[in-house]
């Protein structure tokens, strides 16, 4: 899933792996690890990114890899990284990659405890909006209006009713001296983001928005495309914090209406079905303004109009 | 010569675990285990001790961060109760099944609801499948010794599982007994550094807790059965070990006490313990065969060292501070389960002793005693255990039309 480097450099997660065509998660943790380098121990929370690298006897990872449970991905880190302090194994780091589900909502508790304590672990959240390794159910990550199989649109739902839980700020607000967002569709972005992370010292935390063809609906060949479409929009936006303070975002280069990402994807599909849903369009449409607004990611020129 | 202090039963399990030296530490309150804690955390804070404390913000997280630490390599250890120990369910299983070998004390407390914080073993009892190798003690001395011995049975490299140290809350972590302390070289040389052969390793990266299918599970959990089988005989050679360096001998995976020409035989774990044994002293005063059975491993459970010490015995009487709800007590069905079908079998008669506090006193004691000398005499066992001190006045009406206790 990574161009083998020129140099030499041994892959860190290699092929034969069984993530499905065109999973945005699956591409993502090459190009994390290219990032690190081989010194990290990686936690991993149960999800997709577990159950398609681990089939018993087979393993992608060539960096100490760990699945305990769902919950406790952040607490097992903590774990490895006392032990490593006690230890004297100062080169070694700890990373957690972690899906939605296991970050926003079973593991929030554990996470948030790991961020108040301070530990040593850089946290990425590959996050898809949705519980994909059991067929797309809800979660707290799911973006509003989206149908999912635990809160799908019907005669009288238009999906779920909920925003996405705001986690970028609700880590920033621990004390967290580094957080970001990226996108798979900006793999340049996103190694940038995960080099200058490993560069602090305490709790970290990126959260990569990854497309997934199979639950989201969508062309496998289209997940860069999908990916990019969200940044452009509005609706994913990619900052970064650092000490609590925004530093940086990706500028969007020429803003596009909610309405062409939406309509990529199965999961908003019941939005343009009957037109009946102009007012939940309208509203996916006002987060996308707001969050251009609040980290300013139109160009200068056009933030001025 | 030892040193021995009068203290807290909660501060001798904290200088064993520091005797112990373990790398990680993790902690989160609740009685009656804090003060276990709190006193390691007290060790800390004055330079005393050497440890990573993490203090996190659950047990589920408590038994997590230990997990880690254990999976990274270093010695881990932490300590909780009643509820703690149920949050902490789902690691305990899946850290046993990754064979991790930290050290948990588990202080035991009933279970809600009623909330209440008084004691029996419904919560440990509770972790009895998970895979963590259990003891239970009778004093503060042998929760001392009995922790010095568990990093090395947890550590051995025939056993690695997790452990557990299992003593009564309050009447053991908050009551003032003599301890003799061993000294630090000693536990030193019995305790070598933990130096596993597999860890979370950069020079050799492994994956660890893979996703396993229907060809190869039930081998993984065969082995960890193995490993309790193996444990048994390992585990009193490393009590013996530590006997022949402490000069006291708690017994082995059991301890037999006046049980040789026993007929009745009383099994019971935990501080109970010590009651029993002086109404036994008593009992055989008078000329009755009465014997007990303490259960210091219960698991694996040590069902071969029982058989050999009940085979004169016409009654076993268990007293479980425990019950499986529409069922009977543990200890009576692990017994059972294992006796049934074996030629001169002793009838088993099943009593509930202790539940949520409820005092086990010298004259509940007797009156098993005498219940069993009924079901000695009818030759049948009770279709329902007997709940020791059941108060009836205090039932729905009805009650006294109930099963409990009665014979045949």
């Amino acid at each position: 899933m990574i161009a083998k480097e020129k140099s030499g450099e041994q892959e860190l997660f290699v092929s034969g792996h069984r993530a499905c065509h065109g999973c945005g998660m699956a591409l993502s943790v090459g190009h994390i690890l290219k990032a690190t380098g081989k010194d990290v121990i990686v936690v991993t929370p149960t999800g997709c990114l577990e159950t398609f690298t681990s089939p018993y006897g087979y393993s992608p990872w060539r960096v100490p890899w760990i699945h305990h449970l769902f919950e406790n991905g952040p607490s097992i880190a903590s774990g490895v990284a006392a032990a490593l302090k006690a230890q004297g194994r100062i080169h070694v780091r700890v990373l957690v990659i972690g899906g939605d589900g296991a970050t926003f909502d079973i593991g929030f508790g554990a996470l948030s405890g790991m961020l108040e304590r301070g530990d040593d672990v850089l946290y990425i959240c590959v996050d898809n909006g949705a519980y994909m390794n059991t067929g797309g159910q809800r979660s707290g990550a799911s973006p509003m209006y989206s149908s999912t199989t635990t809160d799908p649109a019907g005669k009288i739902s238009p999906g779920k009713s909920q925003m996405k839980k705001d986690l970028p700020a609700i880590i920033a607000a621990h004390g967290a001296p580094y957080v970001a967002t990226a996108s798979v569709a900006y793999l340049k972005d996103l190694e940038k983001k995960v080099k200058k992370a490993m560069e602090y010292h305490g709790p970290r935390y990126i959260q990569i928005d990854t497309p997934c063809p199979s639950v989201w609906g969508f062309s496998p060949d289209r997940t860069l495309e999908i990916g990019r479409l969200g940044v452009q929009s509005g609706l994913i936006p990619i900052i970064e914090m650092q000490g609590g303070m925004l530093t940086n975002v990706l500028k969007i280069k020429k803003k596009i209406p909610v309405e062409e990402y939406l309509k990529s994807q199965k999961r908003f599909s019941h939005l343009f079905r009957d037109g009946q849903h102009q007012k939940e369009i309208e509203k996916i449409q006002a987060l996308a303004d707001i969050n251009i607004q609040k980290y300013g990611l139109l160009k200068d020129v056009e933030d001025k109009r | 010569m030892q040193e021995t202090e009068v203290l807290e039963g909660s501060e001798a399990v904290a200088f064993a675990v520091k005797a112990c030296r373990p790398q990680v530490i993790s902690a989160y309150p609740i009685s009656p285990q804090t003060h276990i804690v709190e006193a390691l955390a007290r060790m800390i804070a004055d330079g005393e001790m050497d440890s990573e404390y993490v203090r996190v913000e659950s047990e589920f997280s408590a038994a997590s961060v230990i997990s880690g630490a254990s999976a990274a390599g270093s010695r881990s250890y932490t300590a909780s109760s009643s509820q703690g120990l149920l949050l902490m369910t789902e690691v305990l299983y899946a850290s046993a099944g990754m064979r991790l070998p930290f050290v948990i004390t588990g202080v035991n407390r009933a279970i809600s609801v009623p909330i209440s914080i008084q004691v029996d073993h419904q919560d440990t009892i509770s972790l009895r499948d998970s895979g963590v190798i259990q003891f239970y003690v009778e004093s503060s001395q042998e929760a001392y010794d009995t922790h010095i011995a568990a990093f090395k049975i947890a550590e051995d490299p025939g056993i690695l599982l997790p452990v557990s140290v299992c003593m009564d809350g309050w009447i053991l972590t908050h009551s003032y007994e003599r301890v003799s302390f061993l000294e630090q070289e000693e536990v030193d040389r019995f305790l070598p550094p933990f130096k596993p052969k597999n860890f979370l390793d950069v020079n050799d990266p492994k994956s660890w807790g893979s996703y396993a299918e229907e060809d190869v599970l039930m081998e993984f959990k065969y082995s960890i059965h193995r490993a309790m089988q193996y444990g048994k005989e390992r585990i009193k050679e490393i009590f013996s070990e530590l006997a022949t360096i402490t000069g006291r001998d708690h017994g082995g995976l059991i301890e037999a006490y006046r049980t040789r020409d026993a007929e009745v035989i009383l099994v019971a774990m935990g501080s109970m313990v010590g009651t029993i044994k002086e109404a036994i002293d008593k009992l055989r005063s008078q000329g009755q065969r009465v014997g007990l059975i303490k259960i210091r491993c219960y698991r694996p459970f040590p069902f071969e060292d029982i058989l050999d010490n009940i085979k004169v015995a016409k009654v076993v009487a268990v007293m479980d501070a425990n019950f499986s709800m529409g069922s009977e007590g543990a200890l009576g069905m692990d017994l059972k389960a294992k006796l049934c079908g074996r030629r001169g079998a002793p009838l088993v008669l099943d009593c509930v002793a202790g539940l949520g506090g409820r005092e086990v006193n010298e004259k509940r004691v007797l009156e098993i005693v005498e219940r069993a000398r009924e079901v000695e005499e009818s030759g049948l066992p009770l279709d329902e255990p007997y709940w020791a001190g059941l108060r009836p006045e205090i039932l729905p009406e009805g009650a006294e039309n109930d099963r409990q206790g009665k014979i045949g």
